[in-house]
């Protein structure tokens, strides 16, 4: 299991985060609990399951969305 | 080209708004209504685009958004030929959005200055023996790293070699730079005021205490308390409930206006945002001020509290005890005071250097057969002396005869809260002593601020013996003292007051009353952002200033109230105008979204009062 935590771009509505928390749920191989998405440091934090899905893939999904990713950073739990 | 839309956002807008001055020159100024009709059409093609394009991605993840609403609500108006009122519903809400972001910016400008903080890079040693300049993430335990003056300690780690000067504010809140030299601590974003140090790296990253800090702080901006979690809840059906709701006033009344109306008047803008904003500004106001409030539960806790307890020695004491009190039964005080400093130099008893501390210009004999006695003191042979330097047992055990006057001095003492220390020579008695803790300056004052702010029991526990903790209790005015208390006792009695149904903050120094900082609703280290005092803690007050904690208390009041505050905004917002669609004439899509608007603003501006937020002395 990996833990990944995306910083985006800067999330002004709320329910922009429910948004992006509805994508990183849909995606084969996240943990569905493990989705955060936090609202005012403009966050996401999640566990997936990297033989399931790379962490490209979560990029790609929130990018879709129409929010920037910033940074991401993995680290196996 | 979603993209490209959604970053020409601004721009989009601006046009957008030109777009409906053009048509209203169109129709006021030259009379044209074809003029006045198209730059209306063109403005709210543009304006739909983004958010139209923001409800369609939305709708993919099966999320009602309030763009699903506003889009259905301009397409309807399109659809009844309403074009000015789509004109300036799509530009009323981007021109919002605008103004919300650049509003929660301001709001959560104290905490980014805080994550800025963080060093970004570092010189790390290369294979060759040269320092090359890296990313911090590309530093790892065990690597070299060269730090230079007026540079930040970029990791947690041990100076190799060299010395400086390091200003260790973002860690402990004291600004008084603290001397380094090999083997000393250095702590990851302190900033290196003068000198050159090269050291290894044992903590890097997250895990760093200043790295443990930032992600205490951000998580706390967006923890949410149980009334926000039903917020969140009920907003995620409160835009489909909406939805259906203009759906079944349009099935009924074949009132398309009405319909579209509802919907933009249904958003729930203010609510969503109102609660969110108040804390975060609540939490950046105590970061700024060296205060850490580990999220809203904390803050609406705090904000109630009935009782403080509070630990003694280095909470409301400074932790660093001093002779106040001496009395003499000699002659010759001089060698007294020389033999006793030759012994006591031997200790490093926090007693022995509170005695040191008070005897300073003296002479020193050479000291044999020292021994210490537990529990009591130390017998030494001084220049052929038998020199003993103790507590009353030891002086008993030395069959040192106490006479009345000493039995008197000594009960005085002990009244006034002194810890005893006797020295006699030979068998006699010949220095008293009292030795007492320091009180903070100023903690009367602070105090009493705390009973201002509504604290009803303010308490202090202590493991000393009840005559020091009723002294001080009296004197610095807390309401009850407990001493001859153990760890444990102190978790047993806050438990207790809960039992009561009171809600008890705890203040200790975050090291030996873990306990207590966990059992009470709120725990409060002091004294220093230590990695214990960050995981068991509630709230971290940064540095041993006791004046943070009435400001702590007094901003978790404000917060709170600004919370509620801005739920009732909100919710009197939405309920004033679902009112005026029925009962009045003049509502319309328009009014609607602006009033939305400006009370979305109204939330933010008012959440952005906690920033500037400073307890008023009293």
């Amino acid at each position: 299991m990996q833990k990944a935590t995306i910083q985006l771009e800067t999330l002004t509505c709320p329910s922009c985060a429910q948004k992006i928390e509805g994508a990183a749920k849909s995606l084969n191989g996240v943990e569905k609990e493990s989705v955060q998405v936090l609202f005012n440091s403009s966050k996401v934090k999640l566990n997936f399951d990297d033989a399931q899905l790379s962490v490209s893939e979560i990029e790609k999904a929130i990018t879709a969305l129409g929010y920037d990713v910033k940074k991401v950073q993995v680290k196996t739990v | 080209m979603q993209r490209l839309i959604l970053s020409k956002k601004n721009h989009i807008t601006l046009l957008s708004g030109i777009l409906i001055a053009i048509a209203y020159f169109g129709k006021v100024g030259i009379d044209s209504p074809v003029l006045f009709q198209w730059a209306l059409i063109v403005a709210s093609a543009f304006g739909l685009a983004p958010i139209g394009i923001q409800a369609y991605q939305a709708l993919r993840v099966k999320v009602v958004s309030i763009d699903v609403l506003v889009t259905i609500a301009v397409l309807g108006a399109f659809l009844i030929r309403e074009f000015e009122e789509s004109a300036i519903v799509t530009f009323l809400f981007l021109f919002g959005a605008y103004l919300e972001l650049r509003t929660l910016n301001r709001t959560r400008s104290a905490i980014k200055e805080l994550t800025e903080m963080a060093p970004d890079s570092a010189l790390k040693r290369a294979e060759n023996g040269a320092f090359e300049q890296v990313e911090i993430d590309a530093v790892s335990v065990g690597d070299v790293l060269l730090v230079k003056t007026g540079a930040k300690v970029p990791v947690d780690g041990t100076v190799q070699s060299g010395e400086g000067y390091i200003n260790e504010a973002s860690i402990t809140g004291e600004s008084m730079p603290v001397g380094k030299t090999a083997d000393s601590q250095v702590y990851a974003g302190t900033i290196l005021e003068n000198g050159t140090l090269q050291i290894v790296a044992d903590r890097v990253g997250e895990d760093t205490t200043f790295g443990r800090i930032i992600e205490m702080v951000e998580e706390a901006q967006d923890s949410k308390s149980e009334a926000e979690r039903f917020i969140d809840r009920f907003s995620k059906h409160y835009t489909p409930a909406v939805l259906l709701i203009a759906l079944v006033v349009w099935a009924f009344s074949r009132d398309i206006e009405l319909a579209i109306t509802i919907l933009v008047l249904g958003c729930p803008g203010a609510l969503v945002i109102g609660v969110p904003v108040s804390n975060v500004a609540g939490i950046g106001n105590g970061a700024r001020h060296g205060i850490l409030l580990k999220g809203s539960e904390v803050i609406h806790h705090f904000s109630k509290v009935d009782t403080i307890a509070f630990d003694k020695t280095g909470t409301l004491t400074i932790g660093n005890p001093r002779v106040t009190d001496t009395e003499l039964y000699t002659e010759d005080p001089e060698s007294v005071f020389s033999y006793l400093a030759s012994v006591e130099r031997e200790s490093d008893h926090p007693l022995a250097k509170a005695v040191m501390a008070s005897v300073r210009d003296t002479s020193f004999f050479p000291v044999a057969n020292t021994d210490v006695v537990k529990g009591g003191g130390i017998v030494a042979q001084v220049n052929s002396h038998r020199v003993a330097v103790g507590n009353v047992a030891l002086m008993e055990q030395e069959q040192v005869n106490l006479n009345k006057k000493a039995m008197e001095d000594m009960a005085a003492f002990e009244q006034s809260g002194n810890t005893l220390v006797l020295t006699a020579v030979d068998g006699e008695l010949k220095v008293l002593m009292g030795i007492r803790d320091q009180i903070r300056p100023d903690i009367k004052k602070h105090l009493q601020k705390l009973k201002l702010l509504g604290v009803k029991n303010l308490i202090v526990l202590s493991g000393d013996n009840q005559g020091t903790v009723d002294r001080v209790a009296y004197e610095i005015g807390l309401t009850e003292a407990h001493g001859h208390m153990l760890p444990e006792d102190k978790s047993h009695y806050i438990a207790a007051l809960q039992a009561k149904g009171q809600i008890v903050a705890f203040v200790g120094d975050g090291v030996n009353d873990s306990p207590s900082l966990a059992q009470a609703d709120i725990g409060i280290a002091m004294g220093s952002g230590t990695d214990v005092a960050i995981e068991t803690s509630d709230v971290v007050l940064m540095n041993s200033d006791f004046s943070r904690l009435p400001h702590a208390l007094g901003l978790t009041k404000a917060t709170a109230n600004n919370m509620r505050q801005n739920i009732i905004i909100a919710v009197g917002v939405v309920i004033f105008l679902l009112a005026n669609v029925f009962f009045s004439e003049w509502m319309n899509m328009s009014i609607g979204m602006l009033v939305h608007e400006i009370s979305i603003l109204v939330v933010i501006l008012n959440g952005m009062r906690l920033l500037r937020y400073r307890l008023r002395s009293q």
